[in-house]
């Protein structure tokens, strides 16, 4: 034990957001150093590897300007989040400074970054149905408390305008709600455009922001400090968290750029080979403890690169969360919104939330139903394009305009919002109509 | 054997201590951290700690416990739930509260649980280590004790102890103690192993009926995301017709365990009408808890179920999924910066997995008993790929091979057991035993179903040409035929309690009704008649 600071001027060399420091002495790992550049300007950094009295140290910012007789030193302690219900309502950049020209607050008390694994003993089931507004999750792809659902989104979808209708359509069976928002390597339109949701949202919110021009290696612990805040207000504080994150391709991309300048073993598509244990530090801190209130339900969003699903980040994100919300391109361009293609979505903990007591009754069969039709419907637009519409029965020719009125009815929403019993009731009526309701 | 930390990097750090030996326990920090020594080199050991290092700093001390990484073996373990290095999870929760905080250590058995031991032995009779001595009631096992080593017993005596304190002692004065240690890496002993003969009902009629797993076998289920392996391993561990089932949570999601957990306590074993936690054992490394323990739960897990076999058991271990440890591994590999095989999984990936396998079979125990120790393996490839490292790695052990299908999933088909692709070896021994002892008819239904399967597949493809009303009449009556069998047959709703566990019994008659239909309809159709009429009066009778 050191309880004290330290200054070295010993910076042996610099690589991209790397220092390599020789003769240093006790050292921590995962200690927080503060480095002063030669203009006066300081920046944090944290000790990830320790071999002798060598230390190698990765700077959160931007290390252009420094030189290696640069001051840095060495705390003693490891990166903490202060804790204070006050950071509701408050903005604040990837290294937690805030962003609204307010003061910091004083913290309550300091929590880990990472925070701590749950118990998977202390874990309550999740089974609290959270009505989003939009009928392909609700009825269809029902989302729960402490669920964590992606949204597989493809480039130039409204995966935006979907979250962003979430937010703003969201109820819960509590009362106490916040959102907490964290924005990764947002375009300064996105950033403004989500800005303009929030701050109309009736609930209180906490942002993390980072933009495109900011520092990469904050897109690493923006995340990390909004789940810490997240699952403070949700365990400690008894809210109910809705933590909404965006672009997780981002977060990935630059967790490669990072593992690539330590010289670490690129794995399938140059992500490192952690990439898994990576986002399941993140994914998995979502849930409910058995005893207690609160909750955090996590709606990462995730551009598949080149619209596909089985690039390494929709594909691990796939195995980690409960399910995923897949954007269709071809909804898209035919104007439906949101453009959710019900068949390859999923959310795993639907069962739990549905039926009677928690949504209606019958709610499980007429999504079975919904389902079941629309699959065939779309099995039959295939053949379709080869025998053509006028080689096909008339039964086939029913299933096919039930597929294009399932998308352009059910599907279809635009700007409305529509109650778990509004979305039953339109799914019922169109069984119903094309005489598919047994 | 003290000494101090000199470098860290991540998970992996480096300790100056002498006289360490490969294997050997660690404990580093002020925190007392769990690590496990991989490399020794001149002056320094290199060891894989299973808990978060960050905040270990240079020069704390560390220190040897002369032993490897061990499970504790005794009354107690049933209805148990245990991280990756058996740490109770339950007691973990009562006294450190919700969160998992490193370096926590608690006893994996309750001491003051009080349990009815009878005695075999006497005082005077000489012992031979691993001789049974007496035996405790637990729950649904009569729980063998056995010696600890040689010797004579001076005193030993029967009725109400806890792990706390001996049952008896040797002349010696060494104590003889109802529970043991082993090393989790060694495989247990027994006299030998048997071929596999029995099946083993998984209660899934696309398995009992298509690909049979026997008792003692080792099976792997691999499907992309969302193909439900999760739920097909979670139905057998339900249904299965097995003494003791092992689940392993291997780096997967918490709120899946919180929900076997809860499932488990409430529903009732078909077979033994007791509830199902009572004859389960639960190991839960869930993917954001260390990676080093995760490598590790799968070896706590089959000593676990090794040690039960032990007693003349039928033991399941089901581990989801086998992918995440091989991850595991590499993370360890690469960070032990190892010469990488195929896209990064350390060369040695294939033989580690060949000799977890291998700990599976049917044996013939020390005691002179039977017992079994059978593996379901759920394998997640990268993008739904088989053609990766870990798969292929499985390929090489496992005997039966239950491929999941995302087509099917995503047509909501579940269990979504693909037909053509899947395979059990041991298909012919056990399609024998049910003939013998579920009906005469077993091989002949099951034989006609894969034809009825197979003639579709080739027919569709023409069918998704002319269409449906293009074909004749008699390839139409073989797609109705197999349309019914995918939909009444093949299917099965895990959350409907009617459907989710079906007895060979039950399967067999339903195969048989189907086929009978299929029969009946072709004679009529050779008297002349056409589908659609038929089906029109089937459907008439049955709306009556």
């Amino acid at each position: 034990m050191r309880l004290s600071e330290h200054v070295y001027r010993t910076i042996a060399s610099i690589r991209g957001p790397l220092l390599f420091l020789d003769r240093i002495r006790q050292v921590r790992f995962g200690e927080v150093v503060r480095i002063t550049a030669p203009d006066g300007a300081t920046l944090e950094g944290e000790v990830i590897k320790i071999e002798g009295d060598t230390v190698l140290v990765q700077v959160f910012g931007e290390t252009r300007g420094l030189d290696t007789r640069s001051p840095v030193l060495f705390s003693d302690v490891v990166k903490r989040v202060p804790l204070s219900p006050a950071v509701i309502g408050r903005l604040f950049n990837g290294s937690f400074a805030p962003l609204d020209g307010e003061p910091s607050y004083v913290p309550e008390r300091w929590g880990p970054i990472s925070g701590a694994p749950i118990n998977p003993v202390a874990r309550a089931r999740p089974e609290n149905f959270i009505e989003t507004g939009y009928s392909t999750i609700d009825a269809l792809n029902t989302l729960v408390l402490g669920q964590k659902l992606p949204i597989f989104s493809c480039a130039g979808l409204p995966a935006k305008e979907m979250a962003a209708g979430i937010l703003a359509n969201a109820r819960l069976p509590g009362s106490d709600f916040a959102v907490v928002f964290v924005a990764l390597g947002l375009t300064h339109h996105e950033y403004s455009f989500y800005m303009d949701v929030l701050t109309e949202m009736r609930m209180g919110f906490t942002a993390f922001i980072n933009r495109a021009g900011e520092p990469v290696i904050e897109r690493l612990l923006a995340p990390r400090f909004g789940l810490a805040v997240a699952e403070y207000l949700a365990f400690s504080r008894g809210m109910d968290v809705l933590v909404l994150i965006t672009d997780m391709t981002n977060y990935c991309d630059a967790l490669r750029e990072v593992s690539t300048a330590r010289e670490e073993l690129p794995g399938r598509r140059g992500y490192p080979g952690y990439l898994y244990s990576d986002l399941a530090s993140l994914f998995e801190r979502a849930g409910r403890i058995r005893g207690r209130p609160g909750s955090v339900t996590m709606l990462p969003v995730v551009t598949m690169p080149e619209d596909d699903i089985t690039h390494p980040i929709p594909d691990l994100t796939g195995y980690i969360t409960e399910g995923q919300i897949v954007l269709s391109r071809e909804l898209h361009q035919r104007g439906i919104f949101p453009p959710v293609d019900v068949l390859p979505s999923l959310s795993r903990l639907m069962q739990q939330g549905i039926g009677p007591g928690r949504t209606r009754e019958d709610h499980r069969r007429t999504a079975g139903l919904l389902y079941r039709h629309y699959a065939r419907g779309r099995e039959l637009r295939r053949l379709e394009t080869i025998v053509g519409r006028e080689g096909m029965s008339p039964r086939d020719r029913h299933m096919l305009d039930f597929a294009d009125a399932f998308e352009s009815e059910l599907v279809h929403q635009g700007e409305t919002r529509r109650t778990i019993a509004e979305s039953l009731d339109s799914g019922l009526a169109l069984l119903g109509r094309f005489g598919l309701r047994a | 054997m003290t000494g101090r930390i000199i470098a860290i990097a991540g998970p992996t750090i480096s300790v100056d201590v002498r006289g360490l030996c490969l294997n050997e326990i660690v404990l580093v920090g002020s925190a007392g951290l769990t690590g496990e020594v991989v490399r020794l080199e001149r002056e320094r050991a290199v060891v894989q700690v299973y808990e978060e290092t960050r905040g270990l700093a240079v020069g704390e001390p560390a220190r040897g416990t002369a032993s490897p990484l061990t499970a504790r073996l005794g009354p107690g373990l049933l209805a148990g739930m245990f991280d990756g290095l058996q740490r109770p999870l339950e007691r973990l929760l009562e006294r450190d509260g919700p969160f998992i905080a490193g370096g926590s250590r608690c006893e994996t058995l309750d001491e003051r649980r009080a349990w009815e031991f009878v005695p075999l032995k006497r005082p005077g009779q000489r012992l031979l280590a691993g001789e049974i001595i007496g035996e405790v009631a637990e729950g649904v096992v009569r729980h063998l004790i056995r010696a600890p080593s040689d010797g004579e017993i001076a005193e030993l005596s029967g009725g109400t102890f806890s792990l706390g304190a001996p049952l008896g002692r040797y002349c010696d004065g060494s104590p003889i103690n109802a529970c043991q240690e082993w090393p989790v890496r060694r495989p247990r002993p027994y006299l030998r192993k048997l071929p596999p003969t029995v099946p083993l009902v998984t209660g899934q009629r696309v398995v009992d009926m298509l690909y049979p797993l026997a008792r003692g076998g080792t099976a792997i289920i691999p499907g992309g995301f969302g193909t439900g392996k999760t739920i097909l391993e979670q139905s057998i561990a339900k249904f299965s017709d097995v003494d003791l089932v092992v689940y392993v949570g291997c780096g997967e999601r918490g709120n899946e365990m919180a929900e076997l957990l809860e499932e488990f306590a409430g529903i009732l074993d078909p077979w033994s009408s007791r509830r199902l936690m009572e004859r389960t054992i639960v190991v839960a490394n869930t993917s954001n808890m260390p990676v080093a323990a995760r490598e590790a739960s799968i070896y706590t897990a089959v000593t676990m179920a090794e040690y039960f076999r032990d007693m003349g058991c039928h033991v399941l271990l089901l581990a989801d999924s086998i992918s995440r440890w091989a991850e595991a591994l590499r993370e360890i590999s690469s960070s032990l910066e190892e010469m990488p095989g195929e896209e990064g999984y350390p060369t040695y990936l294939a033989s580690r997995m060949a000799g977890f396998m291998e700990r599976s079979g049917v044996v013939e125990t020390l005691g002179g008993g039977i017992g079994s120790l059978s593996m379901i393996l759920s394998v997640s490839p990268p993008g739904g790929d088989f053609s990766e490292p870990v798969t292929q790695a499985c390929l090489r052990s496992a005997g039966a091979f239950l491929m999941l299908d995302s087509s099917l999933a995503h047509s909501r088909h579940f269990p979504a057991v693909n037909w053509f692709q899947s395979y059990s070896l041991y298909e012919q021994p056990m399609v024998r035993h049910f003939s013998r002892t579920v009906g005469p008819g077993w091989g002949e239904a099951r034989l006609r179903c894969r034809q009825l399967l197979q003639r579709e597949e080739s027919l569709r493809e023409v069918a998704e040409i002319v269409g449906l009303e293009g074909m004749q009449e008699a390839d139409r009556l073989i797609l109705h035929g197999a349309e019914r069998i995918r939909q009444e047959f093949l299917c099965q709703n895990a959350y409907e309690p009617e459907d989710a566990f079906s007895r060979p019994e039950s399967s067999l008659q339903r195969l048989e009704a189907i086929l009978a239909d299929q029969e009946r309809l072709a004679g009529s159709m050779a008297a002349g008649a056409t589908l659609d009429e038929l089906l029109v009066t089937e459907g008439q009778h049955a709306a009556e």
